[in-house]
């Protein structure tokens, strides 16, 4: 319960205000979120703004991803071709499926939340709009990196899965590096704005919209987000250590030397099966708005499908093993993960059958959005029902790595995924601009896809089971796979017909057209709220909400939020606000102050890029360089714009609330993404730990008989040096908080010292020991987890000289204390990490 | 409705007729001539006409639902779709499904008899290095051919030095990872005789596509008569000289002194190199470079001169600056290996 405020779902203003008030208000409003215009323009940071930037970048990727599958198909049209020779086939096969999946399908599925989130949960924009501003800027430089190595011959050839020892000794040139640090840090993009997402859907709510009555999108996306932060942090795990054997041949993946190729595939694929359902579920997720729209009703089973989603990710983290059926694993493995990848097409049935339950209870009206969904649906459960097979390793054993898989993973993604997303840009897009698009151009568009898609791949299926394998360059005739490929390149360009009707009818000039008429399909659901073509601002007030479709059930809802009758309905300061909530029952809690434009992110973005960029070329020096510029340029950003402290305690939020300007702990949006930041760096870690005891429980030689180090005592040092900074850490919080000034100066003071000494402590475990991480995988492991809990307590130190800079310059007090609990909490998981990493070097040494 | 089905009728006839007779080939897993290949298309055949009827239902159902074929629901009713549609009926078919397939994993798992043919396999960019083991404790190594007794077990051995390979020969069985630094194992039952074609199906690098091989499955006799000519040295060219001998001879010296004799061994002769594949009987072999080329004359030239336009990336340096003639002798004595 929000200490601040009784709250008892007020009604609205019983009268409007009047109308010199309301353009007064609107005025106001218009000012404090206008984009800047010129060159300054690409510094707005509002969601919408940065929502469409972000959508049309995926969206050029996916066309250009789309034009190396043609290359594709044209090589593979008839057998023996050498359109393409096999060095170049394997680049672009290799580069199209790392920008379907990382530079269109990750990034398309945040850029639509970006845009629509917060219109469906009635803010004005998410609460760290720099965030969403610098993961936009990240994903354009990566993405422009990546795709441009093909012209210059240098992309990365090993797929895009990456096998070391092929990825790791067997590929010379930058390709690889520039796999591995470039996607990394799209990834890194991805997870802050899977942050983003996570908060703002957590505690920029409307007040009343309890959890259990968010639009399933949110609930969709809730879900997406949350996997992002567990399985993205195996995948830069696993990057970091093959990029380490490359540049600097720490062996991890080279037999000779104690190290696993499969240890690869095991954290690969602990991201790469997730991923499928972070593209999938985002997607259904427009379905499930779509379906009640066009049926007239609200959807039929929504615990249901929230169940089944937050089913279907718990479980997708369990499927992992299912790629690597034929390396030979022993048969209770496959047993047990065939039998968990079958189960994962019960909730996937729970969510179809929930939506065919709504078209049957409700009357359906028949619209482009509703064709491309039925459509999707019909595709996709080909590719699930094809997915029950390949689940089974039995069948696995012949269709893997075969064209029938190429066959149900473009059934499963372009049904599940593409085809959602094309009725959703039907859907939505009278809210990007005012217009619709073209209602006949939709239909003959749809038709070119279906047909060309399912002439595509359903011959593939056939293909790939007389014995087509993937990622063939070419193959030679008279083997039954002719006539198939042939049928197979001709669909492709049906395809992408459609694809090319669908891109024209969204960027034709629409001048003329007129504007489409105010929530044009009479949806149930705020984002419909706005005025056509709508302001920048967002919502105009914050209404109350007490429906799940409140634009049907509320009566007078559009009327009330129009005139300013709700909350925030001003911005007497000229600021841009928000309000925040409580994650449950959105109870409101805060007024939250959000930054206007700024090229910081970018700059952020860019030197952060920087690093990853020359890093590739192994320039390690001006990478380092950069970085530091990229950490100067984020105390920047935060220095100035986090944490500030306000004019004003508190300011009404209109409908006799108060709420305070300032909040820190748990109340505040900061300290959550402080929470679920440091849920993926752990996650991260422990990926580093699983790779220690997979070589321990697998390998006989780890530690080798050899090993010297690292012992017990350094270890063991610096666990304590370090557990006592954050003890340190903790007693300055609570100084702070009483403005116990020398205190809380002299506790930061000691924490540092003991800090640094104790990072210094554990990196001398391998080193005095005489650990070469060059010599065996044992002896890199090891050091790997010293670096990266050194690592955390030198970022842990800089923050503790951040927090003490603050309160010295009076940004920081006792009530005025965001910085100091957020850096506590960060403690928290320095401490966790330490005394698992050091247990872990220091102890399973002895148990062997 | 009953009108559109005779139309739909002979469709489906000439569907089914038209699928079947697009499963054969020599690689094909539909066309299976091994113990395991035929479960796992039997599998298969049950699964795809188990999922044809399940996508016609859902389609079936979502079409009425839209059409209001079914009267209109209540919000009760429609709950009867999920709980019947999404997860009683899914979980039945699964567990039966489950039941079904993994029962045959036992055996598909299980290890050979003792004293079956033993053979160990190993994957190297971009061709197969094959080694029998005889009864007696020998052993003899070839390349990129496979032959088989029919109607006997045969045990594998799958290595890989260099990268990831998977060893498939989709007519016998499915197929198995070779992995540096580990050994995987799979067990072969061929039930009938014929040609076949294995291919790798793990990327491998540039000439991934070009990593194959041929497969023949014999008769018991002829297999046993195979492998002891096989164990063989090389034949040795006669002293006589005619013209083709002499070519042949020359073409012997040319292996030495170009240095093939660095990377492939010829038993019986001075070659012993072991980087690349043992060509003692390299003429006798149904194909060149790893199941690419046919084993012709012309094939082994242009093999010798081409090697790096033939198979990307490959090892092997081309011998395009030979004077003609020699090509020709290489060709000529490589042909003789029978």
């Amino acid at each position: 319960m929000s200490p601040v405020t009784h709250h008892d779902d007020p009604d609205p203003l019983p009268h409007a205000p009047t109308p010199e008030l309301q353009r007064a208000q609107e005025e106001r409003l218009r000012e404090a979120w206008r984009s800047p215009s010129g060159w300054r323009y690409w510094s707005d940071v509002n969601n919408t703004i940065v929502g469409i930037w972000y959508t049309a970048v995926a969206f050029l990727f996916f066309l250009f991803g789309g034009v190396l599958a043609l290359m594709i198909r044209l090589q593979l049209a008839v057998p023996g071709n050498d359109f393409l020779s096999a060095d170049r086939y394997n680049q672009v096969f290799t580069v199209h499926g790392s920008v379907m999946m990382f530079l269109f399908a990750i990034p398309v599925f945040e850029s639509i939340a970006v845009i629509f989130l917060p219109q469906m949960l009635g803010a004005r924009d998410l609460p760290f709009p720099r965030l969403s501003a610098f993961g936009f800027w990240c994903f354009v430089l990566g993405g422009i990196f990546l795709s441009g190595s093909l012209l210059f011959d240098a992309a990365p050839r090993g797929g895009w899965f990456m096998y070391p020892p092929l990825t790791s000794t067997y590929q010379p040139g930058v390709g690889a590096d520039m796999w591995l640090l470039g996607f990394s840090f799209i990834e890194v993009a991805a997870i802050a704005a899977a942050v983003e997402l996570i908060v703002g859907t957590l505690k920029c709510r409307p007040p009343g919209m309890r959890i259990n009555l968010i639009p399933l999108y949110c609930w969709y996306v809730l879900v997406a987000a949350a996997m992002v932060l567990f399985a993205f942090p195996p995948l830069i795990a696993g990057s970091m250590l093959l990029e380490l054997e490359r540049a600097f041949q720490w062996p991890f993946f080279d037999p000779a030397r104690g190290g696993d190729p499969l240890l690869w595939q095991h954290l690969f694929w602990l991201f790469g099966h997730p991923e499928v359902y972070i593209i999938f579920l985002p997607s259904i997720a427009i379905i499930a708005m779509i379906v009640p729209t066009f049926a007239r009703r609200p959807i039929v089973g929504y615990g249901w499908i929230v169940l089944a989603a937050v089913g279907t990710g718990f479980l997708s983290f369990g499927l992992w093993v299912h790629h690597m059926f034929t390396t030979g694993l022993p048969g209770v493995s496959l047993a047990l993960f065939s039998a968990a990848s079958e189960a994962v097409a019960i909730p996937t049935g729970v969510q179809i059958f929930c939506f065919v339950a709504t078209i049957a209870a409700g009357r359906l009206t028949h619209s482009v959005p509703m064709l491309y969904t039925l459509g999707g649906l019909a595709t996709f459960i080909i590719g699930g029902l094809t997915g029950v097979m390949v689940a089974l390793a039995s069948f696995d054993f012949q269709a893997h790595d075969t064209f029938f898989v190429v066959a149900h993973l473009h059934y499963v993604l372009i049904g599940g995924s593409v085809f959602p997303i094309i009725a959703g840009c039907y859907y939505f897009f009278p809210l990007i601009n005012g217009k619709k698009l073209s209602d006949k151009l939709g239909k003959i568009a749809f038709w070119f896809l279906f047909t060309g898609f399912n002439a595509t791949f359903l011959p593939m299926h056939l293909t790939g089971l007389r014995g087509m394998p993937r990622r063939v360059f070419t193959y030679p005739e008279g083997l039954g796979f002719d006539a198939l490929n042939l049928l197979s390149t001709v669909g492709a360009f049906v395809l992408a017909i459609g694809v090319g009707i669908v891109a024209w009818d969204i960027v034709r000039p629409k001048k003329k057209q007129p504007l489409s008429e105010r929530n044009p399909w009479n949806a149930g659901t705020l984002e419909w709220l706005p005025r056509m073509p709508q302001e920048n601002w967002g919502v105009r007030s914050i209404p109350e909400i007490d429906s799940r479709y409140p634009l049907w059930d509320q009566p007078n809802l559009v009327r009330d939020v129009d005139q300013g009758r709700f909350y925030l309905p001003d911005a007497e300061e000229g600021k841009r606000e928000t309000l925040v909530t409580s994650p449950i029952d959105a109870e409101p809690v805060q007024i939250l102050r959000l930054p206007g434009p700024s090229f910081v992110p970018a700059l952020a973005a860019i030197t952060l890029g920087g690093f990853f960029i020359l890093g590739t070329f192994y320039l390690w020096k001006a990478a380092v360089v950069s970085l530091v510029i990229a950490l100067g340029t984020i105390l920047h950003w935060l220095w100035t714009t986090t944490a500030v402290i306000p004019e004003k305690a508190e300011k009404s939020a209109g409908l006799g609330l108060t709420l305070p300007l300032y909040s820190s702990g748990a109340k505040s949006v900061g300290w959550w993404a402080m929470l679920i930041t440091m849920l993926a760096v752990f996650t991260a870690f422990v990926s580093l730990v699983f790779a220690y005891f997979f070589y321990w429980t697998i390998h006989e030689d780890f530690p080798p008989a050899s090993a010297t180090g690292p012992g017990v005592f350094w270890p063991a040092l610096g666990a304590a040096l370090l557990l006592g900074a954050w003890a340190l850490t903790l007693l300055a919080r609570r100084c702070n908080r009483v403005d116990n000034a020398p205190a809380f100066y002299a506790f930061l003071t000691v924490a540092i010292v003991g800090s640094l000494a104790g990072a210094a402590a554990l990196l001398a475990g391998p080193w005095r020991t005489g650990l070469d991480p060059t010599r065996h995988v044992y002896d890199a492991t090891v050091w790997l987890l010293a670096i990266w809990t050194a690592l955390h307590a030198v970022v842990g130190v800089i923050m503790q000289g951040y927090c003490m800079a603050r309160r010295a310059a009076g940004r920081m007090t006792g009530r005025h204390d965001i910085d100091i609990h957020n850096v506590t909490l960060f403690w928290h998981f320095v401490a966790i990490t330490t005394v698992i990493a050091a247990g872990t070097i220091a102890g399973f040494p002895l148990v062997k | 409705m009953s009108g559109k089905r005779f139309i739909e009728c002979p469709v489906i006839v000439f569907a089914v007729a038209l699928v079947l007779a697009g499963c054969t080939g020599p690689q094909s897993s539909l066309d299976p001539a091994g113990r395991e290949a035929e479960r796992i298309a039997g599998l298969f055949w049950w699964m795809a006409g188990g999922a044809v009827v399940v996508w016609a239902l859902v389609v079936w159902l979502a079409w009425s639902a839209m059409h209001g074929r079914v009267s209109r629901h209540t919000e009760r009713q429609a709950r009867l779709y999920v709980i019947g549609g999404g997860v009683l009926f899914p979980t039945l078919v699964l567990a039966g499904l489950l039941a079904y397939g993994l029962g045959m994993m036992p055996a598909l798992l299980e290890p050979a008899p003792p004293g079956s043919l033993k053979i160990s396999v190993s994957g190297e960019q971009w061709w197969w290095r094959v080694r029998y083991h005889t009864a007696d404790g020998g052993e003899v190594e070839l390349a990129n051919e496979i032959r088989l007794p029919v109607g006997e077990p045969a045990s594998f051995e799958l290595e890989s030095p260099d990268v990831i390979h998977s060893f498939w020969i989709p007519s016998l069985a499915g197929k198995m990872d070779m992995i540096p630094g580990r050994r995987t194992r799979l067990v072969l039952h061929p039930t009938r005789t014929g040609t076949f074609r294995g291919q790798c199906a793990e990327f491998c690098g540039d000439s991934h596509a070009l990593m194959a091989f041929p497969v023949v499955v014999m008769e018991k006799d002829a297999f046993a008569a195979w492998l002891t000519a096989q164990r063989a040295p090389a034949a040795t060219p006669q002293a006589d000289a005619g013209p083709e001998a002499r070519r042949v001879n020359r073409g012997r010296d040319a292996f030495l002194e170009h240095g093939c004799s660095a990377c492939h061994t010829v038993r019986g002769t001075l070659a012993r190199g072991a980087i690349g594949p043992d060509l003692t009987h390299v003429g006798g072999r149904l194909t060149l470079g790893a199941g690419i080329l046919p084993n012709d004359h012309p094939s082994f030239v242009r093999w010798i001169a081409e090697t790096d336009r033939v198979k990307p990336g490959v090892l092997m340096p081309h011998y395009r600056m030979l004077p003609s003639g020699e090509h020709d002798a290489l060709a000529a004595y490589l042909e003789s290996l029978q």
